[in-house]
């Protein structure tokens, strides 16, 4: 048993640098910036140790702003995202023609680099001095009015962004969700069939339960993913999110570390921490609902 | 109620695209099912028998041919209309509700006027859990039940709508040996009980032996022969049929007739009547061997081994197609062995002559009788 | 009565590949208008106040465009060297692990696994802050280095990794060690042929993670000279060609989009596994 020791470290070694130095000490590094009271990268100076940074980002505009953001996003998309994976999720199970086709393009999205692809959506929302673009185009032909998405009213904004994080998370939840419906063994359905089920129950009673595991495991990972929201605003309204009144948490905390707002690490940590405690708080909440209406095998 | 089959066949289309031919998991099977009968579906797997159970419930539609229950055709019945129930092999119990709730499934379905009260249906579900013997076990999970506990709940979930026909796809074969025999008598005896017309699928010739009222032995989608067990053992229609069932199995022998003598290499066993001269298969049955000092079948002795009662000698001999001889004998004339060579008397009514091109069997007359 | 429900299954299927069918449309849609786009001229596309859905005269123009105006060609090659070494680093730091833990006998062992497993829960946007500064304090900010160090661990991949090794019998090893085979050729020759599968699939998921990685290239790069394609997709919105010359931008966005859509046509079946097995994104 021991022989092999000092061998096993020398294999291990490589990662526990590389975790140590990126991912342990930053790790312990964040609480202890977040502590050092308005600390300042390019002067390198604190004015003291306590909870200075974390009323400070909890009274700033910006951050209050993007919590808000981030939450409207999050209550939005998770479940319009999850119902509408399964409803599709059913839809490819229940066929046989053209699945692996639908399957194929309903992927795409996940291998696309999202900034690229972000800014397709930019134009196609976009209102122009030569254009209002297609989707208010199609607004017109059914008699409504032009908005602008990317630089208008807060809605339409938010409404842009809504669709596109949907559009950006669909492959993985319907992946997930396609595979889980085609591990409920076809005997059950059988079983129902000759008892004569509805179909309606038999989704209800049979399908939704067994597949119960996988869809509280989408609405989890989905809440931690749309709280991490960022890179989906920056495709859409550009790098300065604060002056287009969309940035998310996470795009705080950036802003607070480079770019003509950043330079304070302290305030990135202390607003990275406050997001680290929603998320760990939503997540357990949903654990604890879970657990209740969770059948697991 | 009767069952009748009519001409049953199902294609499945090839699903191999470089392999277009067609495959035929049934083909043209007729047979009358009569009320009240424990019907054994035996055979390889593969030969359609479970293809066959699943047209009768109406999970699968037939290609051609009519299925029809007492004189009503419900060859486009859907499966909760026929009145059915289905027994599958992994049971198939919904594992997110109790034992309770799995029994009451079917019953919660019913609608209109058939639809039950409260009282009604946990009444039912009593009377189901107590046929099959589970009451005590209701309030469980199916995860925390063994298999054969398992088992009987499939079953009374099968029998909580009272059906008219009750189907089981191999139903015994995820249970070990012994709850297999416990299990097989207890589905004896819950058909005896409620007098439900049953069909049951089975590739283990010794359970469809055992408890069935007609055995209806399959091959390659093809009928080959249906009949009460010890029939069907007794006078085997055919190579297959003579093979498939027994155990140990029938040993068979590349043997000749001529001049109306039955030869196998250079033992002369009897004189066979009705029989032209030529080479043909010929099956002897393990307990057809009687030991014999002046026996005319002469085989080299391998090994012997007694199990109690019996005892099983292993030998060989030239004319064998199969890799032995093994022959059944009883264990009061263990003395007689021991030499290199064994000699044996063969009773003509546990042997078999089979048609070297059809595999058919041919009959023969010995001067001891018709067989 | 059974035509009846004949009659409803049949809305129903026509109800389903309806569903189907749009939300096909609104996935490949702006696929097709990227590409649309990016083959119109800069005169045609502003001159028309409703866009076509086709091209009367399609140029190449855009492309050309796209790597002589813009360092395009730049932020390409920048991406594929980031990528290839982030991920043979990763591979080889990430099987040594996973051996060590799938086959090795050591103390400590359960433990330090358990800490591993714990760091998988870690969000990256915690430890972000920190390697941004350390990196910065290291002189590194506009360079390969610190572009890469910071990106080579993936708890998650070891992880995989160790479930699939750890599926390889004993019994391998005993007879390799037998003939006397050192444990570093016996994971290199017996192995990681056996899991080549795995090791493939947490190639591809490394190679699309790096490929649209986007938050820390921003961070620790402000010379063009060291962006990748996600950085400098927004530089190029940004500053390049100006807001207007969208045709270019889209031509820019197909050339980028269009690497990881080859791997993922001749890959899908092992990126789709791999994904649904992984259960993570970003």
């Amino acid at each position: 048993m021991k022989k092999n020791s000092p061998k096993a470290w020398l294999y291990l070694l490589p990662a526990i640098i590389f975790l140590a130095a990126f991912m342990i000490y930053p790790l312990i590094d964040v609480f202890i910036y977040s502590f050092e009271e308005g600390f300042n990268f390019a002067t390198q100076t604190s004015f003291g140790t306590g909870l200075y940074n974390y009323s400070y980002v909890l009274h700033d505009t910006y951050f209050l702003q993007a919590v808000k953001n981030t939450f409207i996003l999050v209550i939005i998309t998770v479940p319009i995202s999850t119902g509408l994976a399964l409803l599709i999720s059913l839809g490819l199970s229940s066929i046989k023609a053209l699945r692996k086709l639908f399957q194929t393009i309903y992927f795409l999205p996940y291998v696309t680099n999202t900034l690229a692809v972000g800014l397709v959506f930019m134009i196609l929302f976009e209102k122009t001095e030569y254009t209002d673009g297609l989707i208010n185009l199609v607004i017109n032909l059914f008699g409504g009015e032009s908005i602008d998405f990317i630089d208008g009213p807060y809605s339409a904004k938010m409404f842009v962004l809504c669709f596109y994080t949907i559009w950006v998370v669909m492959p993985f939840k319907i992946l997930i969700l396609t595979s889980a419906l085609a591990s409920v063994k076809e005997d059950y359905y059988r079983a129902a069939k000759i008892d004569g089920t509805s179909k309606f129950r038999t989704f209800y009673k049979i399908t939704l339960p067994m597949i119960s595991p996988m869809l509280f495991y989408l609405v989890i990972t989905g809440f931690i993913g749309a709280f991490k929201a960022y890179s989906d605003a920056v495709a859409l309204f550009g790098t300065d999110l604060n002056a287009a009144g969309m940035n998310t948490i996470v795009g705080y905390v950036y802003d607070m570390l480079y770019g003509d707002s950043g330079g304070y690490p302290s305030y990135a940590s202390a607003a990275a921490i406050i997001l680290f405690v929603i998320v760990l708080t939503v997540t357990c909440i949903n654990l604890l609902v879970s657990r209740k209406h969770t059948y697991y095998d | 109620m009767k069952v009748t089959l009519e001409n049953l066949t199902k294609v499945f289309p090839s699903r191999n695209k470089k392999k277009k031919a067609d495959v035929t998991a049934v083909k043209d099977f007729t047979f009358e099912i009569p009320d009240g009968k424990l019907v054994g579906l035996l055979g390889p797997s593969g030969c359609g028998k479970s293809t066959t159970l699943y047209m009768i419930s109406g999970l699968e539609k037939p290609t051609s041919g009519k299925i029809f229950f007492g004189d009503t055709d419900v060859t486009d019945t859907p499966p909760e209309k026929r009145g059915i129930g289905l027994v599958f092999q992994n049971y198939a119990l919904y594992p997110h509700l109790t034992v309770e709730e799995n029994i009451m499934f079917p019953l919660q379905n019913l609608k209109g006027k058939d639809k039950l009260s409260r009282e009604q249906m946990a009444a039912k579900v009593a009377d189901a859990a107590r046929l099959v013997a589970i009451e005590e076990l209701t309030d469980r999970k199916p995860s925390e039940l063994s298999g054969g506990q398992q088992q009987r709940v499939a079953i009374a979930r099968a029998l909580v709508k009272t059906p008219q026909v009750l189907l089981l796809d191999e139903p015994l074969s995820n249970l070990d040996a012994r709850l297999r025999l416990q299990t097989r008598e207890e589905i004896r005896r819950i058909q005896k009980e409620t007098g439900i017309t049953t069909i049951f699928v089975t590739h283990d010739q010794e359970e469809a032996m055992s408890i069935s009222d007609i055995i209806v032995v399959m091959r390659e989608g093809v009928v080959q022969q249906t009949g009460a067990p010890q029939e069907i053992y007794d006078k085997p229609k055919n190579l297959f049929v003579a093979k498939f069932l027994g155990t140990p199995p029938i040993n068979v022998f590349n043997g000749r007739v001529s001049g109306g003598a039955l030869t196998f290499g250079d033992d002369v066993l009897f004189n066979v009547d009705g029989v032209s001269d030529g080479e043909y298969y010929v099956g002897i049955r393990p307990e057809g061997f009687i030991l014999s000092e002046s026996g005319a079948f002469r085989a080299s002795l391998r090994a012997v081994s007694v199990m109690g009662r019996d005892i099983t000698v292993v030998s060989s001999h030239t004319a064998m197609t199969g890799s032995e001889v093994r022959s059944i004998v009883n264990s009061e004339h263990i003395s007689r062995v021991g030499e290199d060579t064994v000699r044996f008397d063969v009773n003509p009514k546990k042997v078999y002559i089979f048609d070297k091109n059809t595999e058919m069997t041919v009959p023969f007359e010995t001067k001891g009788g018709a067989k | 009565m059974k035509k009846e429900s004949d009659k409803k299954s049949a809305v129903l299927r026509v109800l389903t590949y309806v569903l189907l069918i749009v939300w096909a449309i609104i996935v490949l849609f702006p696929f097709y208008w990227m590409i649309l786009t990016s083959f119109k001229s800069y005169g045609s596309y502003t001159s028309e106040y409703i866009p076509k859905f086709y091209v009367s005269s399609p140029t190449f123009d855009n492309y050309i465009d796209a790597f002589t105006t813009v360092p395009l060609a730049r932020y390409f090659l920048n991406t594929v060297i980031f990528t290839i070494i982030t991920t043979a680093l990763m591979l080889i730091v990430s099987i040594l692990a996973a051996y060590a833990f799938a086959r090795l006998d050591f103390r400590g062992k359960n433990v330090l696994f358990t800490g591993f497993l714990a760091l998988m829960m870690i969000p990256s946007e915690l430890v972000v802050i920190t390697n941004f500064v350390t990196i910065t304090n290291l002189d590194l900010r506009n360079t390969f280095t610190g572009l890469i160090l910071p990106s080579v661990t993936s708890v998650f991949y070891i992880y995989l990794l160790r479930e699939n090794f750890s599926q390889v019998p004993d019994e391998l090893y005993y007879a390799a060690k037998v003939d006397g085979t050192s444990d570093f050729k016996y994971l290199w020759r017996v192995m990681l042929p056996i899991c080549r599968p795995t090791v493939i699939t947490i190639t591809i998921l490394k190679v699309i993670e790096c490929w649209n990685s986007y938050v820390w290239p921003r961070l620790i790069t402000d010379d063009e000279n060291y962006y990748l394609v996600s950085n400098g997709i927004q530089e190029i919105r940004e500053n390049g060609f100006g807001r207007e010359n969208i045709p270019a931008m889209m031509a820019a966005v197909v050339v980028i989009s269009v690497p990881l859509i080859i791997i993922y046509l001749i890959f899908r079946n092992k990126i789709m596994e791999g994904v649904s097995r992984g259960g993570i994104k970003g």
